[in-house]
Parts: structure tokens; C-alpha cells; sequence
């Protein structure tokens, strides 16, 4: 029984971690259609990740040993949380090693690292980019832990498990989760918040970070980027489309949530400008309040 | 009057133990630290004055947390402060330090007259200074002396724990002692305060109402808040981990507080889980925050500055200290696998436990005390990528911190030691969890066990399978790392080349151009400017219009406390105290009248209560 399932985990691991860039490709080919654009194939990242892995590297001469680890524990922070993570079926996890907030701390640990590695080169962009990465990230947490509260009071549990299982919509779930929602493109640094597809000094935060890298750091923790982004969207598809009761479709259904979750992302990328830096703080605290009206909901029952 | 040597002057019961393993932990490793700290600093003589006061500064700390009863507390709890309070004037010539242990001995002796009224009005009530006799007397105490008891005590220890409003004291006086007293004042010091709320507001005061949990609640967000908001503004290194120490007690406090409520409702279950999370905290705290001060100490030993914008690069010239405070650090920030991570998770657990089982208001207001937490969380880890990046990383901002060497053994063994035990306190977090829930369970006298422990997870024994395992988490990602890295070191083609940083193609990269501790806490500065109210000064040179000859900045955040707070209640001081001084003209006449007065009136007031 045991080893079968951490078999089939490993697997599951595995299949996310092959999936990920994909997701990232997709939604650029979606952006680009929309823009009336041809855009590059949905294997873009893949052809990136074999590229940067081939080539040599630069590494500032003032770094230390934090710049060669991040990428390292980048990756080995968002795999750690992926084991957390049921993804095909809601048992399919690690389920005694973490709930909900531990997957969200161990991503706190990448976050940490890249935004070290950030400082590490004593480049001022790095620098910007840590300082406002680090921002938004504890501005949003406020929001985000609400808005896990409260899909884990509707389920009597914060276990990733159980909260997963749920299959009722009910109001204060889809509040929770349309707050979590903006706390999603907060921490994938995706427009309005932060633009993935610039590089301009004054408005890059996540991509300032990442700067200074170069070769396969840099194909790793991109790879490690696209992972934590499927974990936010699969956590954000248990607010928003838990899985439905059907055993036999069960595996499908994994597959088509990260469809329609990317395809609204793509939508809202390509529909707003970018917000400045301290709009971002109103913007997380209209989450925040609308994470607090669904926690208010769940205490009501509804 | 009754015999004091007759009283029970020790009392060792788990609540007591568990404090004297917490002292053990911090004060062993800061001695040792303190063999090669105080050497080149001080002469021998003044060495050994420092050894004799800290022994005598640990040894009354033990004795405050293993009194037996009100007297001997009271005493122990004096000789705490007046011998921390020479630690922290030790560098007497320093201007700064008398004046921090001025404001030290003022806020403290404060704290203890609240403390020692509060102590006379139970003995009153008890008829004996004993513990159980207390307890018996407040279980039949009167309703509003039993309230008044509690709010005297509280001002008492908040003063001692630098709980928000009664603060000032700790971010001033604590950098201003030698390090490895700042890493024990902030380590333990505080802790007694801990102690004493769990001992008599838990303990001998029996459960109260509901409403002093929930007043300690508030008082924990906002000392959290507060906390770490100020501390992310300030660049002295040792003052921003002693501003962190606010924000700790305050994480403390919500565990302890949710614990107090729930035992006021009767929910003990609850309650068991909020008292180990808070207990669990402050031994945390302890390791991490003495690791910390600490290993500011080597920083402020090998560079003679505290100020981070004159560090950076240390990491290279000081690899031991610089990896031990990153352990520190990711301890503080609640990063898993280390142990700040289970003990902020089980705080989250004890108000998710709290929603289930309570109703009404109080979910909502658990909720806001979740947001508070999360946001304090996520502030604490921009601040140590802060206090790392800036002291350690990148370049050194100048000569002292170019120069710098990496300290003797004693004091990398004494990091070392708490760096180890921050990593145990992580990892092994069922084991340790399940023992402190012995000592919760003894202090609230209930039955209920918290947590299970097997296959190293640590269950919650509430709602259904919410567990972790830093064990399982630790080893997932020291696999992963290794594999990745091994990946990266060995795989074939690829070369690594060392080259400058990007800096656009102009090549003039240097100390100068580096980002700084004050344009890292910038966004936050704005975004808090409501609470900060930051306000700058610049001055621009010119040569002409468009070439700048030289450029001054500065920016300052409004000290709140300091001006809305105690400046007024000081200036009322101040003006009672001239008006006062007109009784004293200097003529012996009006003096002696004043005696013969002071006569009378004693007598007039013997006759009639005697009567």
C-alpha cells in the first residue's frame, strides 16, 4: 500500500515537474494570440531550458557561495512542496508531512534565497528587485493565509487532503478564492503587479531578481519559477473548481482546470496595464478585505 | 508578621524546569562566547567584573523562575534587574550606555512598584506569602480586586517583556550591553516576564474572565506589528534584533493569550495547543535571538561598527559567523525546516483550532490575529534578507568592513552551539513539541494531549490529520539540493567564467553604486508611512543646472511613542516637579515648620485609627 503510493507520488512529482513549463508556454501563446500576434510555440520554454543548459555561465566575481546554492534550493523548495500537493486525486500527497500553510512556508524558503542571491552581486538592480519582491510578497501573505483559513474552515481541516475533497461551491469559498486569486498574480509576478516580459530597470521586480544569472542557474530557477506557479494555480483551483465526485474522469480533470485557470490569467495579462509599485499595496489590501468578508462568511456558515 | 524563612522558598515544577533548560540553553553558549569577546576589549580587571555580574545575573534568573513564593520572587526579581542593569552601564565612559541604563532602570523600577503593589494586595488577601495559599485566597477574591491584581501585574511584566506601548526601554538598552549579555537580556531576560504571566495569570489566579486573554491578544498583535515594522527601519544591527524581540514576545504572547481565553471558555484542548505554541516560541526565540546577538557580537568585535551601511561582503572574510547568522536568520523568518517554522505553524494551528471550536465574534476575531501573524511573518522575512544581505553580501561599504578577520574559537563555538540547536529544535520538532505539551498540561492542569507523534509527524489531536514533519521536510529538500547541485558540479560541458557584474557596460561598479539598507526598507517605509511618518531632507550642490556637485539625503521615521506617549506624561513630570520645588526655598524656618506639621499630623492620624 505504502510503496505503491509513494510510487504513483513520485510519478505525479515528476508529470508536474515535465508539465510546468508548458503552462508557462501556453499562456504566452494565449497573450500573443490575443494580441493578434502569431507568437512563439508552446515549447518555447522547453527549447529555453535546453539552450541556457548548454551554455557557460557568468557569475559576478563579488558573489559568494548564496548566488551558486539559491538555484539549488529554488528548486529543491518548490519540488519539496510539490510532494505536499495532491494534484490527480485529493489523497495523492504526503499527507502527514505538511498542510496548506506548510506548502506556503516552504516556498518562503525560495523566496528567501533568490531574494539573498538578489543582494549577493552587489548590482543595484538585483537589489531593487529584492526589495520589492520581498514587499509584495509580505504584503499579500495576509491575504493569503486568510483565504487558506477559510477553505480550511469549510472543510474542518487545513490538511491538503481534505481540502481538496471538497466538492460544494459555497460562497465564502469563492470569495476566499477570488481573493486568492489576486494573491496568485501577486506571487507569480504576473500583470497588473509585476510584467514577466520586461526587462526595463524602473519596472522589473521578479526578472530584476534573476538578473545576474545566467546559463543553468538560470534554467533552473526558471524551472523552479514555473513549478511554484502551478502549485499556486493548482491550490487556486481547489477555491475555485474543486474536483467533482467522479471517480473515473478523476485524472482528466487536473489537465483541464490548469487550461481554464491559465486562459483567465492570459486574459487579465493581456486586458490591464501594469499598476506602479505602491498601487500594489491597495491592490493586496482589496484582497485582504475581501479575504476577511469570506472569513466573516465561513463564520456565519455560509 | 510571619517568619520568611519558614515560607517555601524554592518550587521546581515543570512550568520552572522547562525555564531553567531555556536559561541553560542561552546562558552556557553566551559564557563561552564571552571568554574570547571580553579579551582585547577590556582589561582583566573589568573582565572579570563582567564574569562575576553575569554569573550573578544568570543565577538570579534561575532564581526568579524557581521562587517559591511572592517574597523571595520579589527579591529575585529586583536583584534580575540591578544586575543586568550594571551589564547594560558597563561601558560607562559611553554617554549612550548610561543614559540606555537610565531609561532601563526608570521603566523597570516602574514595572516593579506595579509589580509590588499588586504582590502586597494578594499577600493581604492570602494572609501568607506562599503560592498555594495565594491561589486558595484568589479563587474567593473579590471580582474587581482579583481584575485590578491582573492589570497591576500585567503592566508589571509587559514593562519587563517590552510589550508595545511599554517598550521603549528594550531597543535602547539591550544593544547597548556587551554582546553576549544583549543575547541573554534578549534571550531570557524577557522570558522571566513570560513566566511570570503564565504563573499568575494561569496559575495562581486560576482562569480568569475571558476578557484578559483577549486583552492580551491585542497587546500581542500590536507589539508584533509594531515590532517588526520599526525594526525593518532601523540599520543598527543590534537595535533591529532588539526591535525583533518586541515582535517575538508579541508571537509569544498570542500563543500564551489564545491559551488563556480558551482555558476561560473551558476548552482546554485548545488551550493545550495555544500554551505549547507559545511555550514552544520562547524557546525558540531564546536559541535564535541568542544566536543572533551573537554573532552581531563577532560582527561588531571584528568590524568596531554597528551600523550596516558601512558592512557587506563580510560573508567572505567571516564565513563561520556569516553562516551561522543565516541559520539564525531563516530560525527568525520561520523558514522550514528550522524551528521558528513549527512553532509559528503550531500558532497558526491554535487559532485554526480556535475558529473550529469557538463561535460568535471571537472567529472573527482569531481571523484578524491570523492576518496579524502572516503579515508579521512575511515582514520578519523581508527584514532578514535585510539584516543578511546588507551586513554580509555583495561589497564591503567600507574600511573597517574590508579589513575585517573572522573571530577566535570560543565565540564561533559559541554560535556554533546555538546554530546546532536551532537546526534540533526544527528537525526534531515532535519529540520536543510532545515534551513541552507535558509541561502545558501541568500548567493548566488538563488531561487532553495536544499532539501525537509517530513516523515523524507531529499530529494536532483536533480536527482530522493537520500534521507536519520538518524531519520528512528536511530530508526532501536536502535531496533535492544535493541532487541539483551534483547535477551542476559534475554535468560536463558547460564552464562557469568569473566576470564582473552587469552594470550596464560602463565598469565603474563599486561599493557606492551598491543598494542600501535604506533603499531596501523604502517600499516599506512608504507603505507604513501612515503609522512611520517618514520625512527626509535633501541638499543638492550645483555646478550648474544639469551637472550635480554633491548630494545629501536623509530620511527619519517619527518616533510615535516617544512623542505622543511618554513626552507628554513627561513634561507633566516635569512641571509637578517644579511647582514642587517651591516647598524648598532653603529657609530653615519653613523647614522646621514642615517637621512640626509632619508631628502633628501623625498624631492626629494615630488618634483617630486607633479609636
Amino acid at each position: 500500500m505504502i510503496p505503491a503510493k509513494i510510487f504513483l507520488l513520485c510519478g505525479q512529482v515528476f508529470f508536474i515537474l515535465l508539465f510546468a513549463p508548458l503552462v508557462s508556454g501556453f499562456i504566452r501563446k494565449v497573450k500573443n494570440n490575443l494580441r493578434m500576434r502569431k507568437g512563439a510555440s508552446i515549447f518555447q520554454p522547453y527549447y529555453n531550458f535546453v539552450k541556457l543548459f548548454s551554455k557557460n555561465q557568468v557569475v559576478s566575481k563579488h558573489a559568494s557561495w548564496i548566488f551558486t546554492a539559491t538555484p539549488a534550493i529554488v528548486l529543491s523548495s518548490s519540488l519539496a512542496a510539490c510532494f505536499l500537493l495532491p494534484v490527480f486525486r485529493p489523497g495523492l500527497s504526503l499527507n502527514t508531512t505538511g498542510d496548506l500553510l506548510a506548502i506556503f512556508f516552504i516556498l518562503a524558503l525560495g523566496r528567501f534565497f533568490l531574494a539573498l542571491a538578489g543582494l549577493d552581486a552587489g548590482s543595484s538592480f538585483g537589489g531593487i528587485g529584492s526589495s520589492r519582491e520581498m514587499f509584495i510578497s509580505s504584503i499579500a501573505e495576509p491575504a493569503a493565509f486568510v483565504s487558506l483559513f477559510v477553505i480550511g474552515m469549510n472543510s474542518s481541516s487545513t490538511s491538503a487532503a481534505a481540502v481538496a475533497g471538497e466538492h460544494f461551491f459555497r460562497v465564502s469559498t469563492l470569495l476566499a478564492g477570488f481573493a486568492f486569486f489576486m494573491v496568485v498574480i501577486a506571487e507569480t509576478s504576473r500583470i497588473p503587479v509585476d510584467n514577466q516580459e520586461t526587462h526595463l530597470e524602473l519596472t522589473m521586480m521578479h526578472e530584476g531578481m534573476v538578473l545576474e544569472y545566467s546559463g543553468r542557474s538560470l534554467a533552473i530557477i526558471e524551472l523552479a519559477i514555473s513549478l511554484k506557479q502551478i502549485i499556486f494555480f493548482t491550490m487556486l483551483s481547489w477555491f475555485l473548481l474543486p474536483f467533482f465526485n467522479d471517480t473515473q474522469w478523476q485524472w482528466l480533470q487536473f489537465p483541464l482546470k490548469l487550461l481554464v485557470i491559465s486562459m483567465i490569467i492570459a486574459i487579465i495579462e493581456v486586458s490591464f496595464a501594469k499598476m506602479r509599485l505602491f498601487r500594489v499595496v491597495d491592490y493586496l489590501g482589496f484582497a485582504f478585505f475581501i479575504a476577511l468578508l469570506a472569513a466573516v462568511s465561513a463564520c456565519m456558515g455560509i | 508578621m510571619v517568619n520568611l524563612l519558614s515560607q517555601q522558598l524554592f518550587l521546581f515544577d515543570p512550568l520552572a524546569l522547562f525555564f531553567l533548560v531555556v536559561i541553560a540553553l542561552v546562558c552556557a553558549p553566551s559564557a563561552v562566547f564571552s571568554i574570547g569577546y571580553l579579551r582585547g576589549e577590556y582589561s582583566k580587571g573589568r573582565s572579570i567584573i563582567a564574569t562575576v555580574l553575569l554569573a550573578l545575573f544568570v543565577l538570579s534568573m534561575c532564581m526568579v523562575v524557581t521562587a517559591g513564593n511572592l517574597f523571595s520572587f520579589l527579591v529575585f526579581w529586583e536583584l534580575m534587574s540591578l544586575s543586568s542593569y550594571f551589564l547594560v552601564v558597563f561601558d560607562y565612559k559611553h554617554e549612550k550606555s548610561v543614559r540606555a541604563g537610565t531609561i532601563y532602570l526608570i521603566m523597570t523600577h516602574l514595572g516593579t512598584a506595579s509589580l509590588m503593589a499588586a504582590l502586597f494586595i494578594l499577600y493581604a488577601q492570602a494572609g501568607s506569602f506562599n503560592f498555594l495559599a495565594v491561589k486558595q485566597a484568589a479563587a474567593v477574591m473579590p471580582v474587581q480586586m482579583r481584575n485590578t491584581v491582573f492589570l497591576l501585574l500585567l503592566f508589571g511584566f509587559a514593562t519587563k517583556a517590552g510589550v508595545v506601548p511599554v517598550h521603549i526601554w528594550l531597543p535602547i538598552a539591550h544593544p547597548q550591553a556587551p554582546s553576549h549579555i544583549s543575547s541573554i537580556m534578549s534571550g531570557v531576560m524577557i522570558k522571566t516576564a513570560i513566566y511570570g504571566m503564565i504563573r499568575f495569570f494561569v496559575m495562581l489566579l486560576g482562569p480568569g474572565p475571558q476578557w484578559w486573554g483577549i486583552l492580551i491578544l491585542a497587546l500581542a498583535v500590536v507589539s508584533c506589528l509594531v515590532g517588526v515594522i520599526y525594526a525593518l527601519m532601523d540599520h543598527d544591527l543590534k537595535r533591529l534584533l532588539a526591535y525583533h524581540s518586541v515582535e517575538n514576545i508579541g508571537i509569544i504572547l498570542l500563543g500564551i493569550g489564545a491559551a488563556m481565553l480558551f482555558a476561560a471558555k473551558g476548552i482546554f484542548l485548545v488551550a493545550v495547543i495555544g500554551m505549547c505554541a507559545g511555550l514552544y516560541h520562547l524557546v525558540n526565540h531564546a536559541l535564535f535571538k541568542g544566536l543572533l546577538f551573537l554573532c552581531s557580537g563577532s560582527v561588531v568585535k571584528a568590524t568596531g561598527i554597528r551600523d550596516m551601511e558601512k558592512m557587506g561582503g563580510l560573508i567572505k572574510s567571516m564565513p563561520w559567523t556569516a553562516a551561522f547568522f543565516l541559520i539564525g536568520a531563516m530560525g527568525i523568518s520561520a523558514l522550514p525546516p528550522l524551528n521558528g517554522f513549527v512553532s509559528e505553524w503550531l500558532t497558526f494551528q491554535t487559532f485554526f483550532a480556535g475558529i473550529l471550536q469557538s463561535g460568535g465574534w471571537i472567529k472573527v476575531f482569531m481571523v484578524l490575529c491570523v492576518a496579524a501573524l502572516a503579515l508579521t511573518s512575511g515582514l520578519a522575512a523581508a527584514c532578514f534578507v535585510k539584516a543578511f544581505g546588507i551586513t554580509f553580501l555583495a561589497m564591503p561599504r567600507s574600511y573597517r568592513a574590508q579589513e575585517a578577520k573572522e573571530v577566535s574559537v570560543s565565540l564561533k563555538l559559541g554560535m556554533g552551539f546555538l546554530a546546532v540547536m536551532v537546526i534540533i529544535f526544527g528537525v526534531g520538532a515532535g519529540i520536543i513539541a510532545t515534551c513541552i505539551a507535558r509541561v502545558a498540561q501541568d500548567i493548566l492542569g488538563a488531561h487532553e494531549s495536544a499532539f501525537s507523534f509517530q513516523w515523524f509527524s507531529l499530529t494536532i489531536a483536533t480536527a482530522q490529520a493537520i500534521s507536519i514533519s520538518p524531519f520528512i521536510i528536511a530530508a526532501l529538500l536536502l535531496v533535492f539540493s544535493f541532487g541539483v547541485l551534483s547535477w551542476f558540479m559534475f554535468g560536463l560541458r558547460p564552464k562557469t567564467a568569473r566576470y564582473n557584474t552587469w552594470d550596464c557596460g560602463y565598469y565603474a561598479l563599486d561599493a557606492r553604486t551598491e543598494y542600501t539598507a535604506t533603499a531596501f526598507s523604502k517600499p516599506f517605509r512608504i507603505a507604513f508611512s501612515f503609522f512611520l511618518l517618514p520625512y527626509r531632507k535633501s541638499e543638492k550642490i550645483r555646478d550648474s543646472f544639469y551637472h550635480v556637485r554633491s548630494f545629501t539625503y536623509e530620511t527619519h521615521t517619527t518616533p510615535l511613542f516617544e512623542r505622543h506617549f511618554y513626552g507628554p506624561f513627561l513634561r507633566i513630570v516635569y512641571n509637578i516637579a517644579f511647582k514642587l520645588r517651591k516647598l524648598q526655598p532653603g529657609i530653615i524656618n519653613l523647614y522646621l515648620l514642615y517637621i512640626f506639621l509632619a508631628l502633628v499630623i501623625l498624631v492626629a492620624m494615630t488618634g483617630i485609627f486607633n479609636l
